[in-house]
């Protein structure tokens, strides 16, 4: 009989933390197991993502649930020897609180943990994404032998609108009805397809459940299937997700051999198979309509809707695309019932939702919270602060379709419809938080350079309407801004987001809206004085240093690549304008705040007007 | 591989569960080997895989077994501290492989205290 291990070391295998060395982390594990002969002692597991990216790669140790972060293969002896053997855990690998510094290992009294309930990341780091047996363990499956040997496609559809589950593919459709609506379209084909596009730069929700859960998504899909009577799945993923990918296949394959997938699934009468269909990884493939063009093999572009795809989707059949984290919220509503799941939440944004939090934060990773918490709690207790104690600035949400959220707007509950009262959206989950060192406008910038690539060019208004909004934009941060650029692009916002046909064009303006409006005076010190305040454009910055506060400590003068920086030790240093490139470095380095910016010409002499007339004449 | 029913889903899920109780936190009784210098000198190696030996044979799925360093007895050694849920702990000395097995089915499983190994109940640590 094969021997229970003692102890198990779940170790992170999402792809942060692969590409961290995880693998390398194992291997060194197994080594040293071996040599002690504690290998069917001691179990390692490799699990998805543990969502707390910024400290991997990450080991818990059960059952004692120590936290072990910042792995690495040399490591491995001191745990197996200190840890395994004698039972000390090795202090200097477990988790520090950024503000405290003192070592806190048992993972459920870290704050990251804390303030977090796992329902659509119920397995997270708990299982291992290739066995289906783990899956099960955790009443994986239980909800489909439900679903299809108890219930009625009615009943499944009303505990689904009870649960008042939304989409969370972005926009935040109530799935029960989307369900509902194709449920009564009479056809004997009809496609339940799920979407893994994920195209929102940061984001890296849905990757995280189909590589850390694949069987979770498999089983939303064969619970939707039956309710609205679909015949055949799709689960449409990027390329560039290639573990998904590969953990998807495992799961579909281990489920096709036990018979959970295909014809007749646990002797309930009910069939469907799954495949996996590869995008290109086109932001624009993410809707609806082109995914669906893209699956039929053509290139991906939205077409008009009506007709709905519940009518009229994939081949013209009646379907329903949903997003990842939908489906893997679905077997929990089936097993403990529509209103367990919105007894989290607020009344029309129920349950919980997954974030990628990126940025500016303390502890960039993966979380789920319940539906309303505030902004700030997010932020602040989950995310740990803002790094290195500098200032925030924005949190945008909702990636190129979504918006910044200024400081004065942090007690927002994330719900549906309180962030879009900001000018923002929930989105898919994309969370990115931003520090006085950021500049909006280049914030924008970014974010529009983004959909400009992505249009996929059917509609003018979005094809060239975004291209005039950069130019105006990388003109604004090129110091050739000019009086009346913001309102031509508010004017061009609202033409774009009127005319185009789907979201892609109907929200890529929003980025720079919220960043007008909460920070106008920023893009308006860019073209009036020439100041990009927060020293990141580099035509439209001087930096100088503050000789009354200056410790002449030396740290910027250390940093600066152009020996520009002088000044003797403990005194006031300077910078020599004529060799300053403006890399900012050394503002970025200041621990006194004593690098200044100032306006592009600052230092330049004004030129005398007579002058200026002669020139032009 | 034949199709699953739902007894077969039940049946696996029954099977899987032990792993899980370790990852979940779900404790019936814990018991610390202390294996330090001195005690793996004294032979706590070999209590050790005596009492894993026996959890296996049991099928038992909700006792937690750890490792600690010395207990500050190193005269005493092998030792453990056995805590089961809703008793105070307990810690045996001059362990073996026969001792901890009788501990085991008495204290562990049967819920009384072997009063002849045991040195004293309670313990200073604050777990
Ligand atoms: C440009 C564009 C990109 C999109 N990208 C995604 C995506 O990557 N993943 C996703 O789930 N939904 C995406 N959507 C939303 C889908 O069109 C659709 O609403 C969603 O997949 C439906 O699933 P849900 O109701 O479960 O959210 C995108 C929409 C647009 C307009």
């Amino acid at each position: 009989m094969e021997k229970r291990p003692r102890i198990t070391l779940m170790l992170c295998g999402g792809t942060g933390c692969i590409a961290g060395g995880s693998l390398k982390v194992k291997e060194a594990f197994e080594k040293e197991l071996a040599a002690n002969r504690l290998s069917d002692e001691i179990n390692i597991v490799l699990t998805g993502c543990n969502g707390f990216c910024a400290e991997g790669p990450i080991g818990i140790v059960y059952p004692d649930d120590i936290f072990y972060e910042k792995l690495t293969p040399d490591d491995a002896k001191l745990i197996v020897q200190e840890h395994f053997i004698k039972g000390r855990p090795v202090e200097k690998l477990m988790y520090k609180e950024p503000v405290k510094k003192h070592a806190i290992p048992v993972m459920k009294d870290i704050p990251f943990f804390k303030h977090q309930v796992l329902r659509a990341l119920r397995n997270k780091g708990l299982i291992d994404p290739e066995r289906i047996e783990d899956y099960i363990a955790r009443d994986g499956y239980m909800a489909a032998a439900k679903a299809l040997l108890e219930m009625t496609p009615e009943e499944i559809i009303k505990e689904v609108k009870i649960s008042g589950l939304r989409g969370r593919g972005g926009a935040g459709f109530p799935t029960g009805l989307k369900w509902e609506l194709c449920n009564k379209v009479k056809s004997d084909t009809k496609f339940i397809l799920c979407n893994g596009d994920e195209g929102d730069p940061g984001a890296f929700m849905d990757r995280s459940i189909m590589e850390g859960d694949p069987h979770s998504v498999l089983e939303g899909m064969i619970i939707a299937g039956k309710a609205i009577g679909a015949t055949k799945g799709y689960i449409y993923v990027r390329a560039e997700y290639p573990l998904a990918v590969k953990r998807l296949q495992i799961a579909i394959e281990q489920a096709r051999e036990r018979g959970l997938l295909g014809e007749d699934i646990l002797g309930s009468g009910y069939s469907l198979d799954i495949e996996i269909y590869q995008g290109a990884g086109a932001f624009v493939c993410g809707e609806e309509t082109a995914l669906m063009r893209s699956i039929e093999g053509k290139r991906g572009m939205p077409r008009p809707r009506p007709p709905f795809p519940v009518y009229k989707g994939l081949w013209d059949k009646p379907s329903v695309l949903n997003n990842v984290e939908t489906f893997a919220n679905v077997p929990p509503i089936i097993l403990h019932g529509g209103e367990w799941f919105k007894s989290l939440g607020t009344e029309k944004s129920t349950g919980t939702k997954v974030f990628a939090l990126t940025g500016a934060i303390n502890n960039v990773g993966l979380i789920e919270v319940p539906m309303g918490i505030p902004l700030r709690t997010i932020i602040y207790d989950i995310g740990g602060g803002i790094k290195r104690g500098r200032k925030f600035k924005a949190v945008q949400l909702g990636g190129p379709s979504g918006g910044c959220i200024p400081e004065h707007l942090l007690d927002t509950p994330v719900t549906y419809e309180d962030i879009v009262q900001t000018g923002a959206i929930v989105g898919s989950g994309g969370m990115v938080v931003m520090d006085d060192l950021n500049c909006m406008v280049s914030v924008a910038k970014f974010f529009l350079e983004f959909t400009t690539d992505e249009s996929c060019g059917k509609c003018t208004p979005c094809r060239i309407g975004t291209k005039v909004m950069l130019d105006l934009l990388t003109d604004i941060t090129e110091g050739r801004g000019k009086e009346g650029d913001i309102e031509t692009l508010e004017d061009l916002a609202k033409d774009i987001i009127a005319a185009s046909l789907c979201g892609l064009g109907q929200t890529a303006p929003n980025p720079v809206l919220t960043t007008i409006k909460y920070f106008r005076e920023e893009y308006e010190s860019h073209i009036k004085e020439k100041w990009c305040k927060a020293g990141v454009c580099r035509s439209l910055v001087t930096f100088y240093i503050d000789p009354n506060t200056c410790t002449g400590c030396g740290a910027c003068a250390r940093v600066c690549p152009q020996k520009a920086i002088s000044g003797e030790r403990k005194k006031p240093h300077s910078i020599d304008q004529s060799l300053c490139i403006r890399c900012r470095q050394c503002y970025e380095t200041c621990r006194f705040n004593s690098v200044k910016t100032g306006p592009r010409d600052m230092f330049k002499k004004e030129e005398p007007a007579e002058l200026l007339e002669e020139v032009k004449k | 591989m034949p199709k699953l029913t739902v007894e077969d889903l039940k049946r696996i899920k029954a099977q899987e569960r032990a792993a899980f109780s370790l990852r979940e936190g779900k404790f019936r009784a814990k018991v610390t080997v202390h294996m330090g210098t001195c005690g793996l000198a004294a032979g706590a190696r070999d209590v050790m895989d005596a009492l894993l030996e026996e959890i296996n044979n049991a099928n038992v799925t909700d006792v937690m077994v750890t490792s600690s360093g010395c207990a500050g007895l190193c005269a005493k050694e092998p030792m453990a501290t056995v805590e089961v849920a809703g008793q105070p702990p307990v810690k045996y000395v001059f362990l073996n492989k026969d001792k901890i097995k009788r501990i085991f089915k008495e204290h562990i499983q049967g819920g009384n205290p072997v009063e002849e190994y045991a040195l004293v109940v309670g313990s200073e640590t604050a777990y």
